[in-house]
């Protein structure tokens, strides 16, 4: 098993893709924290735990959820904001929960308004621009995600969750495969009862574990 | 496919940025008789750009992308150039190909999307300027042509390399100086429609975008050709106005200029006889249709 662990950044300029550190997918039923493999659980307490923990804990719906290409679609985004009014209603006063939609994948370059949306090919403008120090993509195709867990590990120290519909991401620090509503249903039920036993951090996520 | 099929989750509406609302909103996707009118009363398919102020390259994406017959199930090439800065922020599908191997991958996309999709109509435009065009595509581009591939080919032709500070290229005119060009082209403009017309493009235009109308009627016209017949083509003047000393507002009257009767950019028009064949059966299609319309609309009124 490798020694490398994926933690928040910034890591350098061009981080490795964490597979070629040997970091491997989660197999049914598993998830991974930090490139260690894990059990779903874990993986629920843990991506509260950090949402919790963060000033401004975001979700990223990508266009798989945010078009209603079918029933299936429709009903995740659903889900999404489901997650999203849980987050809002856990978080305490100071911390600042935000949905900030990825529509598609054009470079709009140089035009992006970080504010109202965040692009793939250059991630970092929103998060910095909105001092994101915890995010979770959803529904964002497999390669647009790669890529943009490696800017964003590269450039920013924000800790990111991918919820994965197909196999999950190496390159996030907290990984969950095979997304679904009632997934995502856990994951704001985890919230709702770690409500209050989680202090909000004061200062920007720098290691990539919770206490 | 139509608007109906491009829908935001309810869900997460409100957050969606406001330019992707109007799209779906008011964009004309499936409207049948989308033209350059549509202009300024529904949502164009073309966000902010970053071409320079009065850049008629603009006026000319704005046209085309407003007369496409059928942008929903269209995919557009685009090469290195001016091109390359706007497609980020249109609303039709693209692909970014390497400089000058643009209609390499449209005869590749357009045999897949035909395979993929048999039983839909999918067109396929390419898009680039004069030095992917006519200097370092150039064998891609008569290849294409010769092997009959069903795309339309669009040349956006300003005379020179102009997002690289104005080098020579085969469509600059003879003995223009340019910046990097100090000594005058000292050769003529290469005759692109004639090797068009006689390379196997069934419908070829040479003209200015100074007039939309006239834009409008030639894209819907070489993409039907090319969606039925076989390969067109379209060399449109787009001045590059800082390349040739103009300010931002001269760049229509350079155009309105330059397509005059003996100017080089005088409306010139080949179509092959299946082309004319299928351009009158359209004709007559479409004036059967507003006939129809204005039969309905009257016993409406009545």
């Amino acid at each position: 098993m490798s020694d490398y662990r994926v933690l928040p950044g910034p890591e350098h300029f061009l981080p490795p893709a964490a597979a070629s550190m040997g970091i491997r997918l989660p197999n049914p039923g598993e998830a991974h924290i930090n490139g260690v493999i894990t059990s779903e659980d874990k993986a629920y307490e843990e991506a509260a735990r950090q949402f919790l923990m963060a000033k401004v804990p975001t979700i990223f719906p990508g266009p798989l959820v945010l078009w209603a290409w079918n029933e299936k679609a429709a009903k995740k985004a659903t889900a999404v904001r489901h997650l999203f009014n849980t987050l809002k209603e856990c978080v305490q006063s100071g911390q600042k929960p935000m949905l900030i939609p990825m529509p598609d994948y054009r470079p709009k370059y140089p035009k992006i308004n970080p504010e109202v949306e965040i692009n793939p090919n250059h991630p970092n403008l929103t998060i910095w621009h909105n001092k994101i120090d915890c995010c979770m993509f959803i529904g964002v195709h497999c390669h647009q995600a790669n890529l943009s867990l490696k800017i964003i590990r590269g450039g920013t120290s924000c800790y990111t969750i991918a919820m994965c519909a197909q196999a999950g991401h190496e390159d996030a620090m907290l990984s969950f495969r095979d997304a679904s509503v009632e997934k995502l249903m856990k994951l704001a039920d985890t919230i709702k009862r770690l409500k209050g036993t989680v202090q909000p951090r004061l200062t920007s996520a720098k290691n990539g574990v919770s206490s | 496919m139509s608007k109906e099929r491009i829908q935001i989750s309810e869900a997460l509406y409100d957050i969606m940025p406001s330019d992707y609302q109007d799209l779906v909103k008011s964009a004309t996707y499936g409207k049948e008789d989308r033209g350059w009118k549509d202009i300024g009363t529904s949502k164009e398919l073309i966000e902010q750009h970053s071409l320079c102020a009065g850049c008629p390259e603009s006026m000319a994406f704005r046209y085309i992308l407003a007369s496409l017959p059928n942008p929903e199930d269209t995919v557009m090439v685009g090469s290195t150039g001016c091109t390359s800065l706007v497609f980020p922020m249109v609303a039709v599908h693209n692909i970014h190909s390497l400089f000058g191997n643009q209609n390499a991958i449209a005869s590749g996309l357009k045999r897949a999307l035909s395979v993929r999709f048999p039983g839909r109509v999918k067109d396929v435009v390419v898009l680039a300027g004069d030095g992917a065009t006519v200097d370092i595509g150039l064998d891609m581009t008569l290849q294409a042509w010769f092997r009959q591939e069903k795309f339309t080919t669009i040349c956006f032709d300003n005379e020179l390399y102009a997002n690289t500070g104005g080098q020579e290229s085969g469509l600059m005119q003879k003995g223009f100086v340019a910046k990097m060009a100090p000594v005058g082209k000292l050769f003529d403009k290469v005759r692109l429609p004639e090797i068009a017309r006689e390379s196997g493009c069934h419908y070829v235009v040479n003209c200015t975008v100074s007039k939309p109308s006239l834009v409008e009627k030639v894209i819907r016209n070489a993409v039907h050709v090319a969606r039925e017949i076989g390969p067109t083509y379209l060399q449109l003047y787009t001045p590059c106005i800082l390349e040739i000393g103009k300010n931002s507002m001269e760049g229509l009257q350079e155009m309105r200029d330059s397509e005059k009767p003996t100017e080089r950019f005088a409306y010139k028009e080949y179509i092959s006889e299946p082309a004319k064949q299928l351009l009158a059966e359209l004709a007559a299609k479409d004036k059967e249709r507003k006939a129809a319309a204005k039969q309905l609309a009257g016993q409406a009124s009545a």
